[in-house]
């Protein structure tokens, strides 16, 4: 059988392995065991608590943010150069050292070899060294906030020329710590990624085709793809301007005075550094975006009791976004000054890929058509992704679209938008996961009514901050303001009413970010007092739910490996005795019961 | 069912918002219209498919919602549905793109009657330059900026000579016709940004670019940087003036050309003293940075300041007296107060310029 064939007709027989297995090294220290662990599903929850713990610092900054902006001059520490420093150490922890770490590093080690059906990553030893070269970069990048000048304000994009010149806080030791520590990050990755990818390709368990797997792993090989073809561009931007910045070069410099004094460079291009940085940036959209897709399309199945509709499109999908997502970056660019015919180009191939992200959203809700929907507190935050995600591709549409995009850029739309499509809707699916595996992960279910409280809050206060955001770009505010009314007053044309809005986004975003402390409470919570959940509580068919521990031990699946007789998603299948039946039963068992 | 009724409120609130919201776009002051248009059209269209699935969505959700007797249906494709589904979107993306790509080819298509304004950036101020009656602007180096020539001129271009120079803190402009924007930035990417005009472009360095449009409403308009350019971004601030052919001439009249700024005569007008010191202030972009009210900026407030007693980054102390400030403006880094970056350009004024800054700072010191 080809491993292209989509046979959502089960079978009996698997052809056996050609390979004999081998033997995984077990540690035989507690140091080896749950610190420098080999173990994917340690290595998964090392990455998961590093990135959430620096995520919960950027939220704290964006709280401060928001809070000069309702009520400017509040917080006397608040100055014009600590708040850009804190809108960029917010965006690239968020986008990078959170979304990218948790979803890949996260959810990538724990998922791909249990979904799969492998015994661990195939490098288990680089998959270590991986995440201590992540941890290096976080405490690199968390160092800058104590040299002198503080860390980059910049931007989260380091533009330069500013971002290397005294005009910027942080020029010196702020951007020189802030690339190092995304190349330590892009080195660090490649070790990890590097192992996703090939235990995809080569530790499947048998029977297990291309065509069987999850979408979730789908999601997360293909996003893995995506970061080790974009990081590097990242990496050499970031190793051009540290030269510029430190060696005087002038890749990304022209001749300039600033601050009335003439500098030593000349003849380099700052459009060349956006070219390169968005060549890596518009596919780092997806590597956050793809995983959620992935996870989302799991929890909806799971969830509704019925399986993901258009599956074979589905992975098309997912795999034309991501050809294509290397193909769209100057939409960024637009008014950046590079020649404007690109205009044409760009535009079009960005709204191509609204084709394939709609024909996502289509089957997502065609798969709770004529579905069981229960309504989980991960179903939950899945229906919450596919909403907000819906809103939030869009208004990508506005944005992508040229001519629209002139009046709209680099004000609060863009803001609104990027925030609605990769950062709130990839939040709820992060969460969504989080409810979804945690049982298999502990053995124990997280509280519901906690958990209810938090969806409730952190969806809806979500929504209200960024849905009115969009109104006040349209008027025009310009982002990245320390305040709209500075020493040359307010512009004549924001209403004092524009302060409301504004006011109303920061009170629901400190009640969303203090929510997130009920999700952290009811993590530690029911992790060792949650109801025991049993080795598979949702009814799910995919491999990591027929695990004959729960948790997994090393080695994930006790003695044999799992043989896959069907596709993932085998739910209320006519005739069965269950609503589900999982991929390791045989055709002729139509029961749920794993073997 | 309280998920149907919350999703029901959000999308009737957003449609409701949407249509009630007293923020939009600002009334617009040129021809680009057309970039109006098609964001109506793009709102149109988005607004329906957002109704339409979400609606679509909460229908299911309360139609399917679980039961214990019930089974899910087992449909894991329908060819037909999906190659419709394609084909729906893709004539809804067409039905955006074309009149976007439309309007984006006028947008590239400069009118070759238009008018050259040059506006230039720098941290944290604007300047402007017209051709002059040659209408030909006069060829310009980052490296010839110095004291005496801010714009960087090449002193040797007979096209110069005649350029009109404008340190102010407005850029005119008539009504009705044309305009070029010619953008160049002396450090680092700013984006000039009027609202009203709808159309916009980043300043690079090294490079020029540009960007047209034809003021169609008298007025003044707020000139603001929307590319983040550093600890003053949000203060990079001017005043476009929209005005008949005949005020517009009266007024580009007053406006010194290079060779007259060459020749010593500046662009302060008369008034009294403290009447020119701060024209300079506003002319220099000193209060991108210093506060006239007391607030917290990138440099000290000048409420206040007169009098008072600085603690240095040296840990000592100083008066701010007469000395102290004329120091700071023409050398800002040989006594830096604590808690500010080393970041003020030194001051190119002559001492009567100096004197007019300095009566003006005293009596905004209150």
């Amino acid at each position: 059988m080809a491993l292209t064939d989509v046979t959502h007709d089960a079978q009996d027989f698997v052809p056996p392995a050609e390979v004999a297995e081998e033997e995984l090294y077990h540690p035989k220290t507690w140091l080896g065991k749950y610190v420098f662990s080999q173990d994917a599903k340690i290595i998964a929850l090392q990455y998961s608590i590093t990135a959430m713990g620096v995520g919960l610092l950027a939220l704290v900054l964006s709280v401060l943010m928001r809070v000069q902006l309702a009520w400017p001059g509040a917080v006397s520490f608040i100055t014009p150069d600590a708040y850009i420093q804190f809108v960029t150490m917010h965006g690239m922890i968020m986008v990078i050292y959170l979304l990218t770490a948790l979803f890949l590093g996260g959810f990538g080690n724990y998922l791909i070899p249990l979904m799969v059906g492998a015994r661990d990553m195939v490098f288990p030893y680089v998959n270590m060294i991986s995440y201590w070269i992540y941890l290096l970069a976080v405490l690199v990048l968390l160092a800058s906030f104590f040299t002198p000048g503080g860390p980059t304000g910049s931007g989260w994009t380091l533009y330069p020329p500013q971002a290397i010149l005294p005009g910027t806080p942080g020029s010196g030791w702020g951007i020189t710590l802030m690339c190092i520590s995304l190349g330590i990050f892009v080195v660090g990755f490649t070790m990890g990624g590097l192992n996703y990818v090939v235990t995809v390709l080569q530790a499947r368990a048998r029977g297990m085709t291309l065509m069987r797997m999850p979408l979730t792993v789908w999601a997360i090989f293909t996003a893995t793809i995506l970061a080790l073809l974009a990081f590097p561009a990242l990496l050499v931007s970031a190793i051009m301007m540290s030269l510029d910045n430190l060696l005087g070069t002038s890749y990304f410099m022209p001749a300039i005075i600033s601050l009335g004094q003439q500098l030593d460079h000349s003849g380099g291009s700052p459009v060349l550094f956006q070219h390169l940085f968005w060549f890596f940036g518009h596919p780092e959209v997806y590597i956050v975006a793809l995983p959620a897709f992935g996870i989302v399309s799991e929890l909806l199945s799971v969830h509704a009791r019925k399986n993901i509709f258009g599956y074979r499109l589905m992975v098309w999908a997912i795999v034309v976004i991501g050809g294509l997502s290397f193909v769209v970056w100057a939409h960024h660019m637009y008014v950046s000054g590079m020649n404007p015919y690109f205009g044409f180009f760009f535009a079009t191939t960005t709204l191509i890929i609204a084709v394939p992200t709609a024909i996502k959203v289509y089957n997502w809700v065609l798969t709770l058509w004529r579905g069981n929907i229960r309504l989980t507190v991960p179903m939950l935050f899945a229906i919450g992704f596919v909403f907000t995600f819906i809103n939030g591709g869009l208004t990508g549409i506005f944005l992508g679209n040229v001519i629209v995009d002139v009046p709209l850029s680099d004000t609060y739309f863009v803001v609104a938008h990027f925030h609605m499509v990769m950062a709130v809707s990839p939040i709820l699916a992060v969460f969504g996961a989080v409810y979804h595996w945690y049982p298999k992960i502990t053995g124990r279910m997280l509280n519901d009514g906690m958990g209810k409280f938090h969806f409730w809050v952190t969806f809806v206060g979500l929504y209200c901050i960024y849905y009115p955001m969009h109104y006040l770009g349209i008027m025009g505010v310009p982002r990245r303001y320390f305040a709209n009314e500075g020493s040359n007053g307010l512009p004549d044309w924001i209403p004092e009413s524009a302060q409301m809005v504004n006011v109303g986004i920061t009170i629901a975003a400190i009640c969303v970010a203090s929510t997130q402390l009920v999700f952290l409470y009811n993590l530690y919570h029911s992790a060792t007092r949650g109801k025991p959940s049993g080795g598979n509580p949702w009814g799910a068919t995919t491999l990591e739910w027929q695990t004959s521990d729960t948790p997994p031990t090393h080695g994930n699946f006790g003695k044999e490996l799992p043989s896959v007789y069907r596709w993932a998603y085998d739910y209320s299948v006519p005739g069965a005795e269950e609503d589900f039946i999982p991929q390791n039963v045989p055709a002729s068992k139509k029961t749920g019961q794993a073997t | 069912m309280v998920l149907v009724i919350v999703l029901i409120v959000l999308i009737v609130g957003s449609v409701l918002f949407h249509f009630l919201s007293p923020w939009y776009l600002t009334p617009i002051a040129s021809n680009w219209g057309m970039i109006d248009d098609t964001l109506t059209i793009t709102f149109i269209v988005c607004g329906f498919v957002f109704v339409a699935i979400n609606s679509f969505m909460v229908y299911a959700i309360y139609k399917y919602r679980y039961r214990k007797d019930r089974r899910a249906e087992y449909e894991p494709e329908n060819k037909k549905l999906e190659w419709w589904l394609t084909a729906f979107t893709t004539v809804g993306v067409i039905a955006m793109l074309a009149p976007g790509l439309f309007v984006w080819a006028k947008y590239v298509e400069v009118p070759e009657d238009a008018m050259l304004v040059e506006a230039i950036g720098q941290q944290w101020n604007w300047t402007y330059r017209y051709p002059g009656a040659d209408g030909v602007l006069g060829t310009v180096d980052t490296r010839n900026i110095n004291g005496t020539n801010p714009f960087g001129l090449d002193l040797d271009d007979p096209n110069g000579q005649d350029d009109i120079l404008v340190s102010g803190p407005e850029v005119h402009l008539p009504i009705g016709g044309p305009v070029k924007m010619l953008l160049r930035s002396k450090d680092v990417l700013h984006d000039f940004y009027v609202p009203q005009i709808r159309a916009k472009m980043d300043l690079v360095p090294g490079m020029i670019t540009y960007f047209w449009f034809t003021p169609t409403k008298n007025g003044e308009y707020d000139v603001l940087c929307a590319e983040l350019c550093g600890s003053g971004h949000y203060n990079m601030r001017s005043r476009m003036v929209v005005e008949d052919e005949n005020d517009f001439q009266a007024w580009l009249q007053t406006q010194p050309t290079f060779a007259q700024m060459l020749a010593g005569a500046g662009s302060t007008s008369g008034g009294s003293l403290i009447e020119q010191g701060e024209q300079l202030a506003r002319n220099q972009g000193c209060i991108a940075c210093h506060s006239l009210d007391g607030s917290a900026g990138v440099g000290p407030t000048w409420k206040g300041l007169v009098g008072k007693n600085e603690i240095l980054v040296d840990g000592s102390s100083v008066l701010v007296d007469d000395d102290y400030l004329k120091e700071s403006i023409v050398n800002p880094n040989a006594k830096l107060v604590k808690g500010y970056a080393p970041i003020m350009p030194p001051a190119q004024l002559t001492e009567d310029q100096l004197d007019a800054l300095m009566a003006y700072l005293k009596s905004a010191s209150g």
